[in-house]
């Protein structure tokens, strides 16, 4: 379960690859647990999550909430179709706050 | 769980089959009636119900797909959009398409590759372009009245049309494989989400937050004409681990009288009659009864009451139903009920039936012989019921041929603009039947056939016209039973066969002598040889010379023949016979010499004793003058090579079979005889003449005869006796069948 990692003076950028699901779940949060907490905002680019079921959702939502608490940001960017799908489903793009790209034409 | 959903599954599949089956039919007859608000409403509902049963699979891609055809066709019934040929054109695509996702995501369980996400993608451009207004995110939702006046009962105006589901998934939902976003998405399908709320307030830290559990919740308000039931019935496989609720909108109890008004009358209890209109669930009646039974009375208005005390059912309603179970006590209308039975199941029935009716047949023969008058009437009834149940068990596996020949419906209008030519369809007899496994592998020899016709036999229109035909070309598929038989006829009304060009043809391959003299039937079947053919040009459909032969082998595997008939410039004909081979017939039993042979009720005609006389007269020659008509017969024991001596009594059977009569020579006439056809093993497979065998009732085995084959061996016998003796200009004949 890839993540890729950059760390930076002011924040730090991960890349996560591949499905935010059931299945990678307790993956991705024993990756991101030292991310959350270093004291540094966070971004998470999405552009190459192939899916996302509401365990990947949920976890998206507790991180939020971690980072709110922390005092530090936590920004999802390049949100690729499945993600945007899921937001949009349960309306939660207004939650995250985060800017999306307009819906593809043929985004069904 | 997994099993269940596994048979849901297939329930699905084939259900949804069924539905594309439906919208092929319903769309080409809308593009000929494009007005018919009924056909386009069958064509919603039937991708409306392929949307969302895939939606509670999971199966994203058909969802996705058939919810954009779902959309046009929405637009289309409230007269947004208009029935175009292109639209009707990319309306089958699609449906098309559908299908495809249905084997490939559903059956398969595989996901789509580059050429189908390709071709998905061009799909839904072409449908776009149809779309007047685009769908984008959750509408603007405004509770709306419905699109009928519905009169509402005083004090029970409606306020909203909304429903409001409110979720809260337990802790195991992800766990046990269940996603809450697949549910939203399914009731999406069923109406409109106006409103969600995500609530996520149960999520912990992140320190004890277990990334496997789920502490989602949901308040949804659902604008849907889906009943109580039906959105009760989404929640379905996480009913236990969740609490749910759902609230109704209170304009629909308007709706629930009327639903029960209108309901064809029958004699159902009140609780079910209330299920059965939405106003409940069944799981809430379940509780009503059970209140009801420890309250000693049983009287139906107080299962009413107890209803409303409950809350789950308004007063209003209760009435109605109770007013309409005390109006209806006969006349109880028969709906079509299907039940759906896996094909083995039949053929384990029919096997079993065979055995009674052999064993019955003992018992009867036994009974005679014990000249025990009240055994003999006991077993008689016996007899009776055994072949009710024969002819019943036999119905069920016969289905119409209707529904085959409806398949080429789609396949005439796809060629004929293939080929731009103008060819109408014409369909006739369609409610024969036949035997399901017959029906099965007549598909394809017809459909070559059709091609041929269409391809080679219709002209273009200018063609016709200029021969002073209507420009538009008739194809006609006709169906019927004659003795025995089922007879099918493809007819053209094109150009016909070209008798020189066949001749022609067949002389320079060989086949025939130079100067040999054929009739007509026996031109038209050299076209049956392999590798024929006198088309001038090749298509992708044919001309190439590998069907006809194809068609003829496969058609005489099903023990049936084919003709062709043909006249120049008027159309060819071409006539299909199959027997309606069963694993039960009816048989006439005879004795040659110490051996019994069943010959098939329905090819025998009469039996005629061969007298003295009238042997004397056939003057050793095989055919006698049956009363004016010349009957060529034969001798089954000089046939069949039977030892022992000639009977002194001997009959003949005469059968008839594709119009012609024969005769067979027997010793001994013993009668009507039920008979269960046991297969010859595969060693005996290519014998000619025996189709089968059979036990009797006093257990020496019968051979059931095979009359065409065995006819046409003992001509092909005699000819090849003739050919020896013949001049020396015949060389080899076609064959005659």
């Amino acid at each position: 379960m890839p993540l890729h990692i950059e760390t930076g003076e002011h924040k730090t950028l991960v890349k996560v690859s591949g499905e935010m699901t059931i299945y990678t779940a307790a993956e991705l949060k024993l990756a991101l647990t030292p991310l959350l907490y270093r004291q540094q905002a966070l971004e998470l680019d999405l552009s190459q999550v192939s899916e996302m079921d509401s365990a990947g959702l949920q976890l998206l939502l507790a991180a939020k909430k971690t980072a709110q608490q922390s005092g530090y940001p936590l920004h999802l960017i390049m949100h690729s179709h499945a993600v945007l799908d899921a937001l949009e489903l349960c309306q939660l793009t207004a939650f995250f706050g985060d800017p999306t790209l307009m819906p593809h034409a043929d985004h069904g | 769980m997994s099993i269940n959903l596994d048979q849901a599954l297939q329930t699905y599949i084939a259900e949804a089959r069924e539905l594309l089956e439906e919208m092929e039919s319903a769309l080409l007859t809308l593009e000929n009636d494009p007005d018919n608000s009924e056909l386009i409403g069958a064509i919603f509902r039937a991708a409306h119900t392929i949307k969302g049963s895939a939606g509670l699979f999971g199966l994203q891609p058909i969802v996705s797909f058939t919810h954009i055809v779902e959309d046009l066709l929405d637009q289309v019934r409230n007269q947004q959009l208009a029935i175009t040929t292109t639209l009707i054109k990319d309306l089958l695509e699609s449906r098309d398409h559908i299908e495809r996702l249905v084997r490939l995501v559903a059956e398969q369980g595989a996901s789509l590759g580059d050429d189908e996400q390709a071709l998905d993608s061009q799909l839904r451009l072409n449908l776009a372009r149809h779309q007047t207004a685009r769908q984008t995110g959750l509408p603007e939702c405004t509770p709306s009245a419905g699109p009928e006046p519905v009169s509402k009962e005083e004090g029970h105006v409606s306020a909203t049309s909304l429903w409001h589901i409110s979720l809260r998934f337990g802790p195991d939902v992800l766990r046990n494989g269940m996603d809450p976003a697949s549910f939203l998405r399914y009731l999406g399908t069923m109406g409109t989400l106006c409103a969600i709320e995500t609530l996520h307030d149960a999520l912990p830290d992140w320190e004890h937050f277990d990334p496997e559990s789920c502490y989602l919740g949901y308040e949804l308000d659902v604008d849907t004409q889906a009943d109580k039931g039906a959105l009760s019935d989404v929640f379905e496989f996480v009913r236990d681990d969740c609490r749910i609720t759902i609230l109704p909108p209170h304009s629909k109890l308007a709706e629930y009288i009327a639903l029960i008004h209108d309901l064809p009358e029958d004699n159902d209890m009140l609780g079910q009659l209330l299920v059965k209109t939405g106003a409940l669930t069944a799981s809430e009646l379940a509780l009503g009864l059970q209140t009801q039974h420890d309250s000693p009375q049983t009287d139906s208005s107080k299962l009413g009451e107890i209803l409303i005390a409950q809350g789950a059912v308004n007063e209003v309603v209760v009435d109605a139903a109770l007013k309409k179970q005390h109006q209806n006590k006969e006349n109880k209308t028969k709906e079509g009920r299907y039940v759906r039975v896996h094909a083995d199941k039949l053929d384990d029935l029919i096997n079993l039936v065979g055995e009674l009716v052999v064993a019955s047949s003992g018992a009867s023969l036994l009974a005679q012989r014990s000249r025990d008058s009240q055994l003999q009437e006991a077993n008689s009834t016996i007899a009776m019921l055994v072949e009710e149940i024969r002819d019943g068990a036999l119905r069920l596996r016969m289905v119409p041929i209707g529904d085959t020949f409806n398949r080429f419906q789609r396949v005439v209008r796809d060629v004929s603009h293939e080929l731009n030519k103008d060819i109408a369809l014409v369909i006739t007899g369609g409610d024969t039947e036949l035997d399901k496994s017959v029906v099965e592998k007549i598909g394809d020899p017809l459909m070559h056939l059709v091609r041929n016709s269409m391809d080679h036999g219709i002209e273009s229109a200018g063609q016709r016209l200029a021969a002073g035909k209507p420009a538009r070309g008739t194809l006609t598929l006709n169906a019927y039973h004659d003795s025995g038989s089922i007879v099918i006829e493809i007819k053209d009304d094109g150009a016909g066969l070209n008798q020189a060009k066949i001749l022609q043809k067949a002389q320079e391959r060989g086949l025939v002598a130079a100067n040999a003299v054929l009739t007509d039937q026996e031109i038209y079947q050299l076209i049956f040889e392999p590798g024929f053919s006198t088309a001038e040009t090749i298509t992708n459909l044919s001309g190439r010379g590998v069907g006809m032969d194809v068609v003829k082998r496969n058609i005489q595997a099903l023990r049936g023949s084919v003709e062709l008939d043909s006249k120049p410039g008027q159309g060819t004909r071409v006539q299909i016979r199959l027997p309606l081979t069963l694993a039960i017939i009816d048989g006439f039993l005879v004795r040659v010499s110490t051996t019994h042979y069943v010959i098939p009720l329905d090819m025998v005609i009469e039996c005629v004793e061969l007298t003295q006389s009238a042997l004397a007269d056939t003057q050793g020659r095989n055919y006698l003058n049956l009363r004016g008509e010349v009957l060529p017969f034969v001798r089954l024991q000089h046939y069949f090579d039977v030892e022992g001596a000639r009977g002194r009594r001997e009959n003949i059977v005469v059968v008839s079979h594709g119009g012609k009569k024969s005769g067979l020579v027997v010793d001994e006439l013993l009668g009507e005889f039920q008979t269960v056809i046991k297969p010859l093993g595969k060693l005996f497979q290519r014998l000619q003449g025996i189709s089968g065998s059979t036990i009797l009732g006093g257990g020496e085995v019968a051979l059931i005869l095979d009359i065409p084959s065995l006819i046409q061996h003992a001509i092909d016998q005699e000819l090849s006796q003739l050919s020896q003796y013949a001049l020396p200009r015949q060389q080899t004949q076609p064959r005659v069948n």
